[in-house]
């Protein structure tokens, strides 16, 4: 059975980032190795998105969730037996609200939660398109789940749990019913897609496009040329 | 919409979406609104390839693969490595959301053929640019501008860059005229000859910013972004959005509302209104307050095959000094590729671009063309240059000028940075970008 190290801490937090980025030892000896995923998050406003972020990788819930100044770029870990899957999660930044969502956001993403509120049925027809829009535009591998949100509101329901059940498995979908309020399902439905992401030859994000990223350290130049390939 | 904001940004081209990202880090609340439905205006690439086909109203064929495997730009241009526009993306966090490939040629063309550019003092002595005692003397003005610094007299060698010109320096070097039009044009990138007789300090910091270009990767000074120069403009847009930013696209901007005193107080759409303390556009939104200064062609080329004598390079810069071919502004050939993720397998983009100085601008950028090889198809597109007619303080009205046909961003930047100082009195301050809140990295 797999398991996660617990998210929040502070220590977990350092530790995150003391990772090493190699995903072998030199003498050969298989270590734990690391896998980094994209992974994006859409759907309507208000649908939690940001709420599932948060519980996730913080462990927390605001009942009224601002959006988070400079937070639309988290890290969190999830260990499988023998391979630890890193998340770069990114959040819409608000942009889904007037259908202002940029392609760049979803553009190399291997992962996808689409998001909807098991109480308000636009919000499940808006999760569709969302769907089809990924299917049509996102990598052909992109590994993509559906998640009902807000279940702890079930007195309020307006989307069948078997009627979204039925789309997804038709589509292809993972899925569960989700609470960012009392964290039912937010850490499961990581984990399910971390188990299902290929961890074959794809060790990083930032290698998808074989492109480099420009970082500070490149700064100052360099009298050995240092190619882009 | 029916809010208070401080600033309204209409059109999302890479300069509205840079400033909308430095006034939301600098606390601003901003809403920024495209009449398009798609992010970029005249800097989007253009995706899937059948849009690009359409624009030009010409049918696509199916030779080209997947439509959506190509991003075209409208408009051609290289980050310099060590330019302005790298040093907002790294201080900013941008550079995250990117992916970049290095240019993998710099060519300057001279009698007909295309040569390297030679950056370093290495290069020039293997060029085929000049002959052996020029290669002499242009490797001690390479290494006098290097060691050159304005703050110490001591590097100066009885030569003031406040004062005397940068035809005065070449002299000083001895450096024929053929050294000094790839100097001036392929290295300092100049677009004229104007600069001749101005200051040579400025060429100074040209030539040096092309070598410390060059250091930074290798193979040439110019960087060019995975999927088309469209992602730096949504990469600041998000940028704009993590620090509150409002966006909407698809939306009409029918007037700009102004106050009794003639400062702006709003836009309206349609029957909504939003209002405001000022507005930043680019000249599309506002052609009663710009003027026409000129013009500039680009054709976009769709090819099979890279540039010839260029090594079978992915991807290509190629300066055409104006002297070469008897005009008065430099023809530029930019090329990338499938490598960027600009165009389907084996399939290559150029495009060849100057400005305006005849009644038959198709004719002018003939030469460039001449370089590429056969062309599989030709889009060509005389685009009109427009500056404000006012720097807007009195009126809080901030208007960006057009692309103009440099193929670096370094004049982009100046605008920008220029009108946030307009716009906000003071510099852009980038100690309030929160790089670790919220973030591990
Ligand atoms: N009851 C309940 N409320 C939730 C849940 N998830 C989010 N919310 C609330 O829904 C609102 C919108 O959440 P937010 O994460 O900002 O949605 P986003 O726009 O999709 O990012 C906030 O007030 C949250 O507190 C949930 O699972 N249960
Ligand atoms: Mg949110």
């Amino acid at each position: 059975m797999a398991n996660r190290a617990a998210p929040g801490s502070a220590t977990n937090q350092q530790q995150q980032q003391q990772q090493p980025a190699a995903t072998r030892s030199n003498n050969g000896a298989p270590q734990n190795k690391v896998c980094q995923f994209k992974l994006v998050l859409l759907g309507e406003s208000a649908v939690g998105k940001s709420s599932l972020v948060l519980r996730f990788v913080k462990g927390q819930f605001h009942e009224y969730q601002e959006s988070t100044i400079g937070a639309a770029f988290l890290t969190q870990t999830v260990m499988l037996d023998d391979i630890t899957v890193k998340f770069e999660i990114w959040d819409t930044a608000g942009q889904e609200r007037y259908h202002s969502l940029a392609p760049m956001y979803y553009r190399g993403a291997q992962a996808a939660i689409v998001v909807y509120d098991i109480t308000n049925q636009e919000t499940f027809a808006r999760a569709k398109t969302w769907v089809k829009e990924l299917q049509r535009q996102a990598s052909p591998n992109i590994v993509i789940a559906l998640a009902g949100n807000k279940s702890d509101l079930a007195a309020k329901r307006m989307v069948d749990h078997d009627e979204a059940y039925a789309y997804a498995d038709e589509n292809g979908l993972l899925f569960m019913e989700t609470s960012a309020k009392t964290a039912m399902n937010v850490t499961d439905i990581f984990l399910a897609i971390a188990k299902k992401l290929p961890k074959g030859e794809q060790t990083s994000a930032q290698g998808t496009a074989q492109g480099r990223r420009i970082t500070d350290a490149d700064q100052a130049p360099r009298s050995t040329p240092n190619c882009c390939k | 919409m029916d809010e208070e904001y401080d600033a309204i940004v209409l059109g999302t081209g890479l300069k509205e979406c840079i400033l909308s990202g430095m006034l939301s880090v600098s606390g601003k609340k901003v809403l920024h609104i495209d009449r398009n439905k798609y992010y970029g205006g005249e800097s989007a690439s253009i995706t899937p390839l059948e849009e690009l086909f359409e624009k030009y109203s010409t049918p696509v064929d199916p030779a080209y693969g997947r439509g959506r495997d190509w991003n075209v730009d409208l408009i051609p241009k290289f980050l310099m490595a060590n330019g302005q526009l790298v040093k907002l993306l790294i201080h900013t966090g941008v550079t995250r959301y990117l992916e970049f490939k290095s240019c993998e040629g710099s060519y300057v063309y001279k009698g007909g053929k295309i040569s390297k550019v030679p950056a370093d003092e290495r290069e020039a002595l293997g060029s085929d640019l000049m002959g052996l005692f020029e290669k002499r003397r242009f490797k001690n003005f390479l290494v006098f501008v290097q060691e050159y610094d304005p703050a110490d007299p001591k590097t100066w060698k009885d030569f003031d860059s406040r004062t005397q010109t940068t035809q005065q320096l070449y002299e000083k070097f001895g450096l024929d005229a053929n050294t000094q039009d790839f100097t001036g044009h392929a290295i300092a990138l100049y677009r004229d000859d104007e600069y001749l007789a101005k200051p040579a300090g400025d060429a100074m910091k040209r030539i040096k910013l092309y070598s410390e270009s060059l250091a930074r990767y290798g193979k040439s000074p110019y960087l060019y972004p995975m999927y088309g120069l469209g992602e730096l403009p949504q990469g600041f847009a998000r940028l704009s959005a993590i620090y509150g930013g409002t966006y909407m696209l698809d939306k009409q901007v029918d007037e700009i509302v102004m106050d009794a005193e003639g400062k702006v107080c709003g836009i309206r759409s349609g029957g909504e209104i939003a209002k405001c303390k000022q507005v930043y556009c680019d000249p599309t939104y506002v052609p009663e307050r710009v003027r026409k200064t000129g013009q500039v062609i680009r054709c976009i080329c769709l090819m099979d095959h890279p540039v010839p004598n260029t090594k079978d390079a992915l991807s290509t810069q190629i300066i055409i000094p104006q002297k070469q071919v008897g005009r008065r502004s430099d023809i530029y050939v930019s090329v990338v590729s499938y490598t960027h993720q600009v165009a389907a397998k084996g399939w290559f983009v150029a495009m060849v671009s100057t400005t305006v100085e005849t009644a038959t601008p198709e004719e002018e950028i003939r030469p460039g063309l001449a370089l590429l090889g056969p062309i599989r198809q030709k889009f060509v597109t005389v685009s009109d240059y427009y500056e404000a007619l006012d720097p807007g303080q009195s009126t809080q009205l901030f208007i960006s000028t057009s692309y103009d046909a440099t193929t670096h961003f370094e004049t982009t930047c100046l605008d920008v940075l220029d009108i946030f100082k307009r716009g906000t009195g003071e510099d852009f301050d980038f100690s309030k970008v929160k790089h670790n809140l919220g973030d591990e990295e």
